[in-house]
């Protein structure tokens, strides 16, 4: 029997900020913004290979254990709508194992009192058995809650 | 509208009002949550297309948006036949090039 | 106003084929014999056809139809197993409008001497309810299709 299998999942992901759908988009598109609260797991290793936030651009980025198993994430960009959506391409590998392939759709819409409701859908291709879609939403919703810490600390420095 | 659709509350109440239009109240009656509960969801619906309300005195009447559903299902069902004459014509290429590919020039 | 609206579905088809999984594959795998299925729409005039079989490989095809509208399909490639599967993600274009982005999954099984193929598309639409045909009345039974597809969509995720 073969060892490869493809699963097929969409994850769904909700989150309201009381910050303008503007700001909340600007969090997604900007290096800076997504060094501090988009890489998982605060002791771990994390950055940027390359960083291209436009339509047709890629970005590359790592993350893992101090000593562990490094993740790659490359990205592409595929449609961007600015301060409304964001739809990309990735694909995670480690040490040469594709883990899973995936679309990503990030909706950026008006919420109450000036906030913004972010919605992300994640449809995905898990391969092999490396990956499962519990760890991406997990995952996910580990770091929208980053992204909720970061969008608040933002507003106090200001 | 997908993510209207994840929720299994989201989806009951969808399917009742496939039945008809129905009052805020008939909605949360078959179900075990408070009716401010219930509105919250109302709401996710709304914002997705899905639903439409109206507020007639004190009664507010929902029913299902069917030609938002309507547009997504047709979106779909274009795709899938595109892709059903893509593999007609494929059987058509392989029937006409019957021979095996040489070997490591698969990639 | 502009509404911004996506919608996302899920998708599958299968197909036998009486031959091979290795020429199957090649069918997808080989820009002249790709060339040769997938691109073909009457009396519309295709541009040129780019297409790079591998991973972060780019395909591209612009075909006008003859009302003058572009229909421009762009893919990069995501994983390519060697007669098993191949994943990109894809979208199409009408003119400067793009109307969908897609992850496709093609996965060849070997049965008996033939093959089966299954094309697994999770899409997304994007506002595609601002295109005036597409708001007709709606029947219970397209409805009921949808909720359907969207039932199966859930229970996998």
């Amino acid at each position: 029997m073969s060892d490869y299998s493809v699963l097929h999942a969409t994850i769904v992901v909700e989150r309201t900020y009381p910050a303008s759908p503007k700001r909340v988009f600007a969090a997604w598109s900007n290096k800076e913004a997504l060094l501090s609260w988009a890489l998982p797991g605060d002791d771990w290793v994390s950055g940027y290979e390359c960083f291209d936030f436009r339509v047709g651009g890629n970005d590359r980025s790592y993350f893992g254990p101090p000593g562990g198993e490094t993740y790659l994430n490359d990205t592409t960009y595929l449609d961007i709508v600015p301060d409304a959506r964001i739809v990309s391409a990735g694909a995670m590998t480690s040490a040469g194992k594709r883990f899973s392939a995936g679309l990503m759709t990030v909706e950026f819409q008006p919420a109450g009192n000036g906030g913004c409701r972010l919605v992300m859908t994640e449809q995905s291709a898990f391969l092999d058995g490396h990956d499962l879609p519990e760890n991406h939403e997990a995952g996910w919703n580990e770091m929208l809650e980053k992204l909720g810490n970061h969008l608040g600390r933002q507003q106090a420095a200001a | 509208m997908f993510q209207a659709l994840a929720d299994p509350t989201r989806r009951l109440m969808i399917e009742r009002l496939c039945d008809g239009p129905a009052s805020v109240s008939e909605l949360a009656a078959p179900l075990a949550m408070t009716l401010s509960a219930v509105v919250q969801h109302l709401a996710v619906l709304e914002e997705s297309g899905l639903v439409r309300s109206q507020k007639q005195g004190r009664v507010r009447t929902c029913q299902v948006d069917t030609q938002a559903l309507r547009a997504a299902e047709r979106w779909i069902s274009e795709r899938r036949a595109l892709w059903e004459k893509r593999f007609d014509r494929l059987a058509a290429y392989l029937a006409e090039n019957p021979e095996e590919p040489k070997e490591g020039s698969e990639t | 106003m502009t509404e911004r609206r996506v919608t996302h579905a899920t998708f599958t088809i299968e197909r036998r084929y009486e031959a091979s999984v290795a020429r199957v594959f090649a069918a997808w795998a080989k820009p002249e014999a790709k060339q040769r299925w997938f691109a073909c729409h009457g009396d519309w005039m295709p541009g040129p056809y780019e297409f790079d079989f591998r991973v972060g490989g780019r395909e591209h095809l612009s075909t006008r139809d003859t009302d003058g509208v572009d229909h421009i399909y762009d893919a990069i490639y995501q994983d390519i197993v060697p007669g098993e599967r191949i994943i990109y993600a894809y979208q199409m274009q009408l003119d400067t409008r793009r109307i969908s982005v897609s992850l496709a999954t093609v996965e060849f099984r070997a049965e008996g001497d033939g093959t089966r193929l299954v094309f697994t598309e999770q899409a997304a639409f994007l506002d595609g309810y601002d295109r005036p045909e597409e708001r007709e009345i709606g029947t219970r039974a397209g409805l009921e299709n949808l909720a359907c597809e969207l039932q199966r969509q859930t229970a996998t995720a």
